[in-house]
């Protein structure tokens, strides 16, 4: 029932498959390609509004990058009215267990964290996933914290951060954010000051 | 009744997962939860279905020699455009399976369904055999992610049911060797008193 074999026919169903596929491809793609946008977008808002106190501006709208040894960072400021309320700082570290690590930090104006959010990660589930709120307490001791005389290190480091049971490599990379984090808040308020 | 036994082949006697061991890969890298893996079993089950029928009907065009990067190029189509699809409208999901989504692809289930069944039968009979392999494959990878989850993290299809952390290890990769050892002795004496 399959057909003789030859050069040309060989190559001509192979051609024509791959067109008819990536003709499909392309179409859903382009059907495909505003809800994951959206679904994107969705998704960084609710972690914005996650980590901040509350705003009434669209942070995602005034959103800018700023960049600390080489590694750029996605600032979204939160504003009442035009005050700066907070800022949301998404951060990241590719030092995670399973690679790299994305979280939402949001600093309140006098320096201290209001709130954190895991954005991404691919740590051990039932382990170092307890990073993310609501699997675990270990992002909680950080909320109101001051980064200026609260050290974001794991204990075993000289910190003050309670490790994760059996994470320490998770503990550490979401530390490592936070300080990146941190850094960025930093330079954001200093530049805010000196407008 | 040959439509039952029918059924009952793909579910059952001819289960991909516990009798014919196909699919591993997908098997014990997604079922940490009983969602996980029923969402794994139904995005496979979908380009199975899709694969299926496209193949039955393009199978007598294709020159022999090049029918197995043909069938790879149809099953790659549908595979991408599943997980544009899931990426979309269930970006949750999506997330959780990542890397295995791509991976249907060379899941030897859908090759093998391709090779061995669409490519010799009708689109009607190919689709069928799509639906119930594919069934047969997301009721064996609810069940593995069903017990690893009640047993790993003390929860059924995200409600917990007791407020512990359960045992660690059916969580984590060895946890997927070790239930799905067990199921497989159970489907199997399961199997004979059946048959």
């Amino acid at each position: 029932m399959a057909r003789e074999s030859s050069l040309f026919n060989m190559v001509m169903t192979l051609f024509v498959i791959c067109l008819l596929s990536s003709a499909i491809l392309g179409v859903v793609y382009a059907v495909t390609k505003e809800p994951i946008e959206a679904s994107k977008v969705a998704k960084t808002n609710t972690a914005i509004s996650k980590v901040v106190s509350e705003f009434d501006n669209d942070p995602s709208s005034e959103v800018f990058e700023v960049e600390i040894g080489g590694k750029s960072c996605k600032v979204y400021p939160a504003k009442k009215g035009t005050e700066i309320v907070g800022y949301a700082i998404e951060s990241f570290t590719s030092a995670g267990f399973g690679g790299r690590i994305v979280i939402m930090v949001g600093f309140n104006m006098d320096g201290t964290i209001n709130n954190t959010s895991v954005i991404s990660h691919s740590e051990t589930p039932g382990l170092g996933d307890k990073m993310v709120e609501g699997k675990g307490t270990f992002s909680l001791q950080f909320k109101g914290k001051d980064p200026a005389s609260f050290k974001m290190q794991v204990k075993k480091d000289g910190g003050d951060v309670d490790a994760i049971t059996a994470s320490t490599i998770s503990s550490r990379a979401f530390c490592d954010a936070m300080n990146l984090a941190y850094e960025v808040f930093k330079k954001c308020k200093e530049e805010q000051q000196n407008k | 009744m040959n439509r039952l036994k029918n059924i009952l082949k793909g579910i059952i006697t001819d289960n991909p997962t516990f009798v014919l061991i196909l699919g591993m890969c997908p098997t014990l890298g997604t079922t940490t939860s009983a969602i996980n893996g029923l969402g794994m079993g139904l995005a496979t089950m979908s380009v199975l279905i899709l694969s299926n029928m496209v193949i039955s009907m393009i199978s007598g065009l294709i020159p022999s020699k090049v029918r197995i990067p043909a069938y790879i190029v149809v099953i790659a189509a549908f595979v991408t455009v599943v997980q544009l699809v899931m990426q979309a409208y269930t970006p949750g999901l999506y997330e959780t399976l990542g890397l295995f989504i791509p991976l249907i692809v060379v899941n030897c289930i859908v090759l093998g369904r391709a090779e061995a069944f669409a490519s010799k039968n009708g689109v009607a009979a190919s689709a069928l055999d799509g639906i119930i392999i594919g069934l047969g494959f997301s009721l064996s990878l609810t069940v593995i992610g069903f017990v690893r989850e009640l047993l790993g993290s003390g929860s059924i299809f995200g409600f917990k049911l007791i407020d512990a952390d359960g045992i660690l290890v059916f969580v984590l990769a060895p946890g997927a060797f070790i239930v799905l050892g067990y199921l497989m002795v159970l489907f199997n004496k399961l199997k004979t008193k059946i048959s």
